[in-house]
């Protein structure tokens, strides 16, 4: 009979052998770099769409940039070039914005198999779903917080 | 000129920053991304709450809104500032109208995707 330890033991020893280990130094700084370098292109578009229309409110160009790197980041996930992206950038490429749109869409097209309904539809947010579901509860808890504060 | 080149850096400096961040929980400790962007998202929540991350959005632009944080203190925000006009149906609905645009295009977009694009078997 198998010793269970010392087999799982030494399977473990061998996953850490096997599993890259890219200095960790410079995986940090990869992830410095593509992530100032989305939030640089952010800043740009932000630049250009307020150099057209000088009135618009923080809160409205925040969307609209969010919406330009959501466009992009789901145009480079269908060509299938985000992969590469991601690989390099680690944190850089997940942290941003870009991260929750190519989770969705990634998923969307993996699970296309599956069907319109159980495929798309369910499993686009395998992911992205946690996100929504814990940041609607966390602006409704802070929503009615401070609906009552108010009151008082 | 100058103005904008400082605006810039500081974009690089906190969108960077708060990337490395997250990168050093991955490396140091065995959290999956997906929970990295919910702690992220929640943190962003609660400094929008307190309205103290609004000084950084003030100070640093896209290097603060892009990250996750800022989608979790424009949620926190949207529900604020509706509250304060609305009442209690603001405190409901203001979150998600604030963020409505970027959640809507992303799952619209993928949707419209996913149509015409077909996972590909991976080869390395």
């Amino acid at each position: 009979m198998i010793d269970k330890q010392a087999r799982n033991e030494e399977y473990i020893a061998y996953v850490e052998k096997k599993s890259p280990k890219a200095g960790w130094a410079i995986s940090l700084f990869h992830a410095f770099l593509m992530g100032a370098t989305i939030c640089c292109l952010g800043q740009m578009f932000s630049d250009i769409i307020r150099s057209f229309f000088p009135m618009l409110d923080l809160l409205t160009l925040g969307s609209w940039i969010n919406v330009i790197v959501i466009t992009l980041t789901i145009l480079l996930t269908a060509f299938g070039c985000f992969d590469r992206i991601a690989k390099f950038g680690g944190a850089g490429t997940f942290i941003p914005i870009s991260g929750f749109a190519n989770s969705i869409a990634s998923c969307a097209i993996e699970f296309k198999k599956e069907g319109l309904v159980f495929g798309v539809g369910a499993k686009m947010f395998y992911v992205a779903g946690p996100v929504l579901v814990n940041g609607v509860a966390y602006s409704l808890i802070v929503g009615i917080v401070y609906f009552i504060i108010g009151l008082l | 000129m100058l103005e904008a080149l400082l605006m810039y850096l500081k974009v690089i400096f906190v969108g960077g920053t708060i990337c490395m961040l997250a990168q050093l929980i991955v490396i140091r400790t065995k959290i999956t991304p997906a929970r990295i962007l919910v702690i992220f998202l929640m943190v962003g929540a609660i400094l929008g709450g307190f309205g103290l991350y609004n000084y950084v959005v003030d100070w640093a632009g896209a290097g603060a809104t892009l990250p996750i944080i800022g989608f979790g203190n424009a949620l926190a925000n949207g529900a604020i500032s509706a509250a304060k006009t609305d009442g209690f149906f603001g405190a409901l609905s203001g979150g998600l109208i604030a963020t409505s645009a970027g959640i809507a295009i992303s799952i619209g977009f993928s949707y419209l995707v996913s149509f015409f694009v077909s996972s590909r078997t991976k080869k390395d």
